[in-house]
């Protein structure tokens, strides 16, 4: 059996025990990317000199850190000392050499995690497909001939297509749970504040969050538990204690309350998407959990507060790419000026242009109030939606998309078809709350169907518990993807 | 709101350092106007009395102290750098 099917703590056991060594798992995950990369298309950038000599030094230690030797993809918007970081962008091809390590990076390394390379994305994290990477798309593995989702789609598609046991991603409106659901891994949007955002290329500030990628909730667990923490050198980072995610796991849910928002079950949503969270209803009733429909009654203006809000603080985040001091530098240019507009115009893909016009102009003198003030109060009377229904329940539950994965180029060039498809995860963002998106089923195609569990502020441990329960309680997880399709 | 024009959009461009052929003015213009249009919805809202969320977190802006600190040294500030000379970054001429 590959090694890829077991759970990250089996693994550790097998390294513990001597069964397998970290060259053994480096090996295996190389082998498996130049089995199905060509189809994939996952990585834009591997390690593998670095990773190879990093397992052959861990070898000959005894395990002790808590991702001792296992394999790791990193999302190509997190920095990577000496090590090419793109986010996906043709202004960053020539950004070989990174300073530093971003701290959740650090993290990994100090915890012993094999960086097995950088993954695939929407360029600068803007997009719900992948086919916003100006590199090339990635390809879903359970048919390649859709989309992995976005904007962390090589993230989930690596772990789905088994290349490396865990990566991460980020998500500023759904960018780790919708490519999670449209691959069938579990991905989690942490609390913001959580993870810590140092070394994180900067999209939209108040929204971007790093995230686990994995193949089990308890994966998931034991990943969040090294990422989590304050951090000194990210002003935004949350001062909390954190718990031990994995004494949650087995707790169960029963007595547990789940509120349902009928907004999530409404109009737009994919009849086998909506059956399948009924059935997965089904499952926490019979475990003993109770559940009521209730409303979100703001839902419907989040897309519209999310395009306002994210736009306007990613074009002041990306006026820092201006060709002087890294990236790319027109060659067209005769004077300061033409210089930052031919190189951003050069450097800049079209989705990442439009926002950055988005946000400019939402900014601009005479619509600020109109626009991005309106859209920062909307975004009040959504966290509120939440505080409220927390107020009686443990966590809210629904669909992860309104869809299963789309096909390739089906919906590209329609911006707000596209926009759409975050509807259910984008509220999660403006709250600020955590958001998990599990396995829950299958359509009639064979693409698999993400259930979004979503907390409190700060309440990981709900979702993992919630997760873990009906993780489980069925077999839906077991099932892993054949490639096949187009190249 | 009225409909987004192409000076608009052109200005926009300008203000966000953006050179933009007339092709894609046009395809802007028309997408732009679109994702406004879509944006009016929230009018349906009265927000009058509710106050802007900026940040979902209760942060205070925390100083450290004002001491020297190892960072970067000036060769490795310059080494990602499309252009550079004598120790500083090499951008083209602003004065005549």
């Amino acid at each position: 059996m590959s090694l890829f099917n077991y759970k990250l703590s089996e693994l550790q056991d097998k390294l513990h025990t001597k069964e397998i060594t970290v060259s053994d798992l480096v090996n295996e995950s190389y082998a498996r990317i130049n089995e199905v990369d060509d189809d994939v298309k996952a990585f834009l950038t591997l390690n593998e000199e670095a990773a190879r000599a990093k397992a052959k030094e861990l070898d000959g230690q005894a395990p002790s850190q808590s991702l001792f030797g296992l394999p790791i993809g990193i999302k190509d918007n997190i920095v990577t000392k000496g090590l090419r970081t793109t986010c996906a962008s043709q202004f960053l091809s020539n950004f070989n050499d990174p300073l530093y390590d971003a701290t959740v990076v650090q993290k990994l390394q100090d915890a012993n995690a094999i960086n097995i390379g950088k993954l695939n994305m929407d360029e600068f994290a803007m997009g719900s497909s992948n086919e916003n990477s100006s590199y090339f798309a990635t390809r879903n593995p359970w048919n390649t001939d859709y989309v992995p989702g976005g904007s962390s789609g090589g993230s989930a598609a690596a772990v789905a297509a088994g290349e490396v046991f865990f990566s991460i991603g980020s998500d500023t409106g759904g960018s780790i749970r919708q490519p999670a659901a449209f691959c069938g891994v579990v991905g989690l949007k942490p609390t913001y504040g959580l993870v810590s955002r140092f070394g994180l290329v900067a999209f939209a500030s108040s929204l971007d969050q790093i995230g686990p990628v994995t193949r089990t909730v308890e994966d998931n667990a034991h990943l969040l538990q090294v990422l989590a923490g304050h951090d000194k050198m990210d002003a935004t980072s949350a001062n909390v204690d954190v718990p031990s995610y994995k004494d949650s796991l087995n707790q169960g849910v029963k007595g547990l309350r789940i509120a349902v928002p009928s907004e999530y079950l409404g109009e737009g949503v994919n009849p086998e998407v909506k059956e399948a969270v009924l059935q997965a209803l089904k499952v926490y009733e019979d475990l003993g959990a109770t559940w009521e429909e209730v409303s979100l009654p703001h839902s419907r203006y989040a897309v519209a507060a999310y395009y306002l809000l994210s736009s306007s603080e990613a074009s002041a985040n990306l006026a820092r790419f201006d060709g002087v001091r890294y990236g790319v530098r027109s060659e067209k240019a005769e004077n300061m000026i033409d210089m930052f507009k031919l190189s951003r115009s050069e450097g800049f893909g079209d989705e990442v242009k439009r926002r950055i016009m988005l946000g400019t102009f939402a900014l601009s003198s005479g619509y600020y109030d109109a626009y991005y003030k309106k859209a920062q109060k909307v975004r009040t009377l959504i966290k509120n939606d939440f505080e409220k229904v927390f107020e009686n329940y443990d966590i809210v539950i629904g669909p992860t998309t309104p869809t299963p994965a789309f096909k390739v180029g089906e919906i590209i060039d329609d911006p707000l078809t596209m926009y759409a498809n975050d509807i259910l995860t984008i509220p999660v963002n403006l709250a600020g709350v955590p958001g998990m998106s599990i396995p829950c089923g299958f359509s009639s195609e064979g693409l698999p169907i993400g259930l979004q569990l979503i907390g409190k502020h700060f309440d990981e441990s709900t979702i993992f518990r919630v997760a873990n329960a009906f993780e489980q309680a069925t077999e839906i997880h077991k099932k892993t993807p054949v490639l096949g399709g187009v190249k | 709101m009225a409909e987004i024009s192409k000076e608009q959009v052109k200005h926009v461009a300008h203000l966000a350092r953006l050179a933009i052929t007339d092709e894609e003015v046009e395809k802007m213009t028309e997408q732009l106007g679109a994702i406004i249009k879509y944006a009016e919805l929230l009018n349906e809202l009265d927000t009058d009395q509710v106050k802007p969320t900026t940040h979902v977190l209760d942060l205070k802006n925390v100083m450290r102290k004002d001491e020297p600190r190892k960072w970067i040294n000036k060769e490795d500030a310059l080494k990602n750098a499309p252009d550079q000379e004598n120790g500083q970054f090499r951008v083209p001429s602003i004065l005549e």
